[in-house]
């Protein structure tokens, strides 16, 4: 069992959990997730590590409640214990060398994004941040981001907090200003990946994306993750889950991620009618 | 008890083809008192034993069928468990006809003994009556690590344990077991009864720490840097292959590892799992072994009307045991033999649609002595589908060989081992089981720990004499 230390509910829906995992907090290294089941018949829910204390042997999660199984996550409260927590899984994103990066987050992908940007920083990389939320009630991490960033760009779709647009304008605008990147890093919904990639490829700028495939034992034995990355087929769980977001397939990853699209919906209604949750 | 010259088999009640195959209880309902007395009364208690030869494990056959008809299920037991540490395991999912049964005397002139079906009942019996617990062993104070708890990691960590080792399991899933609880369904192997072995060895004192993956949580360096004096690896061959054929990112195209894990491991098939599987109407399974007959007979009690194995060489060739294949047929599974999928067809929505196949014929034998399935030109022909699972085989993972420096593979991914020992190339670390051989038996995993387990002992027992 993994106690959980700490619970900060950073928006309506977005989640911060610091866990007590000593051997993942000693190993944890930015771009790697773990995995988690809340209780004993719960399902396996891959979430990125979003920071570590390894003197205190705990690791922060930051998940945002999207349907049944994130809902009954948090169910569960500081003194609680989650029931299984296993990681760190997945390959450490590759930052050495990077010398100037445009860091891309779009809503929850910002949780993930930031260890990322952070890490750049610790580097002495320059980092420039873009994120991106629906409206102002959903904004998380930004005066962190702001700490580590020379540059940042808060946009929201409709307009109520920071500039109005897709994270891809602001991103267009910093590249036509003559910013030369090493590389973009973008996190976020597969479309907003997918787009990314689209505008750096005429750029002609490097760009990773991390992967956030359907999974289930995030250890390379069920193939459920599966990608094509440059003609290849790759799992994202263990041969990522960064990857070049020039060589992802991304229309054929967001068919798949739709695969169980009915069987969450029913579910999501399910777990709203149990937890007293408005189904919205 | 007088000797029963039946040449047939003692039938094993099973539920009814139409009912079993709209649930998920165990099939086979084993035997009750009197058809194991009779079953035993068959053995002829041949003196030469060919029986012996056929176990790869060497279980005193006769010696434990001549308790049973003496009605002794408990020393029965005692002589199964001195060289199968997962005896009701064995009893339900060996390949007895290619191994024990396929050497029986009583074979020659009608059915073998039902060896597996006698080692199934002693082993049923003495879980269900209460005996002395086996005394705990002096533990001698050393330490090994075992990676897997699969039944090589379970069998070498019991024999460990028994030697007086302080044992360790590492498993990276939740649960342990391995492809006894992930893979092979409840209604051929109740996940109780793997449940209740693994308890066994854990009141033996071994330890079975479930979440840490090796190669990411801990390296096996690590373990050895915690004070592990030897380490047995036996992390299965978890990795699916795919054919590598136009179509298989699509929805409703499943690794038989996926399906399976998805049912068994995360219990899709109960009404209120919180891991969803497609039930899909019309699924074709792509292989031929146990792991496509499990995938099959899991659609179908998933609901599908149609359920079709597609399979390249003909019913003669199928590697699944015998008694699968026939409940597999009787709950209607249609076998497309000779026929291999060349392409999987979708919807503009990415959802399968059908495969498209090409009719086989068998050609000259190849290397491992089965003709060749060659293709009949012109012989495309598409089958409508909305699930195809793909159950091709499995390699190992490469997790471990990727994380841990000095550990050799061959051109599979498995770690080479001197053999028998299963001593892999770096010192201390031993390794059995699938992760050797690639996809095998549970009979053949667990020998393999046993015996790597023995050799870990001499190796650690010269270690501290030397020092
Ligand atoms: C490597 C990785 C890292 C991730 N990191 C984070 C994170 O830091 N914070 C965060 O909020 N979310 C993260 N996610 C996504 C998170 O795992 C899903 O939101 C969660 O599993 C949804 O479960 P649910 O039952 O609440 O929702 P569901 O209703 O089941 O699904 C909602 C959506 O989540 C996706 N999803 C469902 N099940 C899975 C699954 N088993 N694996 C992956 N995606 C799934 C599907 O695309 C689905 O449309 C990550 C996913 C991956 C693969
Ligand atoms: C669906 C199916 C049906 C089968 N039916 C039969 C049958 O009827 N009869 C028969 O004899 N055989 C059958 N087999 C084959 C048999 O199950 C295997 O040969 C046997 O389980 C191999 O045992 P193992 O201990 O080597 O590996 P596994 O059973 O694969 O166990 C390996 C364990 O190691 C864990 N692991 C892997 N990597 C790591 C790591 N890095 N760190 C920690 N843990 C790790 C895995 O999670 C797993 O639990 C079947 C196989 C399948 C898939
Ligand atoms: S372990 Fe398997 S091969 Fe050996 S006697 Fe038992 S059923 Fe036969
Ligand atoms: S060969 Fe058959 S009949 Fe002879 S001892 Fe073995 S099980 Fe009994
Ligand atoms: S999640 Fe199963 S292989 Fe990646």
């Amino acid at each position: 069992m993994y106690l959980i230390t700490s619970k900060e509910r950073l928006t309506n829906n977005v989640v911060r959990m610091d866990v007590s995992a000593p051997l993942v907090a000693k190993k944890a290294q930015a771009g790697q997730f773990i995995i988690l089941r809340a209780k004993e018949d719960s399902k396996r829910i891959p979430l990125t590590v979003a920071g570590q204390d390894p003197n205190k042997g705990t690791v922060t999660v930051i998940y945002q409640i999207v349907g049944a199984g994130t809902m009954e996550l948090d169910t569960l409260n500081q003194g609680d214990s989650l029931h299984d927590f296993v990681g760190p899984l997945g390959r450490p994103s590759k930052l050495d060398g990077l010398k100037k990066v445009c860091v891309v987050g779009g809503g929850v992908g910002c949780a993930i994004a930031y260890p990322v940007a952070k890490k750049l920083h610790e580097l002495g990389a320059t980092v420039h941040s873009v994120v991106g939320f629906r409206t102002k009630d959903l904004v998380i991490l930004e005066d962190e981001f702001r700490a580590i960033s020379q540059a940042i760009r808060v946009m929201t779709d409709d307009g109520t907090w920071g500039e109005k647009g897709l994270v891809t304008q602001a991103l267009k605008e910093l590249l036509d200003a003559g910013n030369a990147y090493d590389e973009v890093i973008a996190i976020g919904p597969m479309p907003m990946m997918k787009f990314v990639s689209l505008l750096t490829k005429e750029y002609g700028v490097k760009t990773t994306v991390s992967m956030n495939a359907i999974m289930v034992d995030g250890t390379g034995m069920c193939g459920g993750c599966r990608l094509t990355v440059g003609g290849k087929t790759v799992f994202a769980c263990v041969d990522g889950p960064d990857f070049d977001g020039h060589e992802v397939n991304f229309d054929e990853a967001i068919s798949r991620s739709r695969m169980y699209a009915d069987f969450e919906a029913h579910a999501y209604e399910d777990a709203c009618r149990l937890y007293g949750r408005e189904v919205g | 008890m007088a000797r029963n010259m039946s040449p047939k088999k003692t039938e094993m009640p099973a539920q009814p083809a139409d009912v079993r195959s709209r649930n998920f209880e165990e099939v086979a309902l084993g035997y009750t008192h009197e058809m194991a007395l009779a079953e035993a009364a068959r053995c002829l208690q041949c003196k030469h034993k060919p029986c012996v030869s056929g176990c790869p494990v060497g279980i005193d056959i006769p010696g434990f069928i001549g308790k049973i008809a003496e009605d002794d299920m408990e020393s029965a037991y005692r002589i199964l468990i001195q060289d199968n540490a997962l005896p009701a395991v064995c009893g339900r999912v060996c390949p007895q006809e290619s191994q024990c049964e396929g050497v029986c005397v009583r074979g020659i002139k009608g059915e073998s003994v039902g060896i597996g079906r006698l080692e199934r009942y002693a082993a049923d019996w003495f879980a269900t009556h209460a005996c002395d617990l086996p005394p705990k062993p002096v533990p001698n104070g050393l330490r090994v690590a075992v990676v897997g708890a699969g039944p090589s990691g379970l069998a070498a960590a019991g024999e460990l344990a028994r030697m007086g080792y302080e044992v360790t399991i590492y498993e990276a899933l939740h649960v342990a077991g391995g492809v006894l609880v992930y893979g092979i369904p409840e209604f051929r192997l109740p996940r109780a009864i793997v449940l209740n072995e693994v308890k066994a060895l854990e009141e033996l004192g071994v330890k079975v720490e479930t979440n840490v993956v090796i190669g990411r949580t801990l390296t096996v360096d690590e373990l050895f840097d915690m004070g592990h004096e030897a380490v047995y690896i036996g992390s299965g061959a978890g990795l699916p292959n795919f054919m590598n054929i136009p179509g298989e990112s699509l929805k409703g195209v499943y690794s038989a590892n996926e399906y399976l894990t998805r049912i068994n491991l995360m219990n899709a098939f109960l009404k209120d799992a919180t891991t969803p599987v497609m039930a899909g109407k019309r699924v074709a399974v792509v292989g031929g072994g146990n792991v496509a007959m499990d995938a099959a007979r899991c659609a179908r009690r998933m609901g599908a009307q149609e359920v079709y194995i597609v399979y390249r060489r003909g019913m003669q060739e199928l590697p699944a045991r015998h008694e699968e294949v026939e409940h597999a047929v009787e709950e209607g599974i249609i076998f497309k033999t000779l026929t291999n999928p060349v392409r999987i067809l979708g919807d503009d929505k990415g959802w399968v649609t059908g495969i498209e196949c090409v009719e086989m014929d068998l050609g000259e034998p190849d290397a491992s002595g089965r003709r060749r399935p060659v293709v009949k030109e012109g012989s495309e022909f598409t089958l409508a589908m909305d699930t195809v699972i793909i159950a091709i085989g499995t390699s190992p993972n490469p997790l471990l060989r990727n994380t841990t420096p000095g550990l050799d593979t061959n051109k599979w991914g498995c770690f080479i081992t001197n053999g028998p020992d299963g001593l892999t190339s770096r010192e201390g670390v031993y390794a059995g089981g699938d992760a050797v051989t690639g996809s095998a038996t549970v009979i053949l995993a667990m020998g393999a720990g046993k015996q790597a387990a023995r050799a870990i002992d001499q190796y650690i027992q010269e270690k501290h004499a030397n020092e």
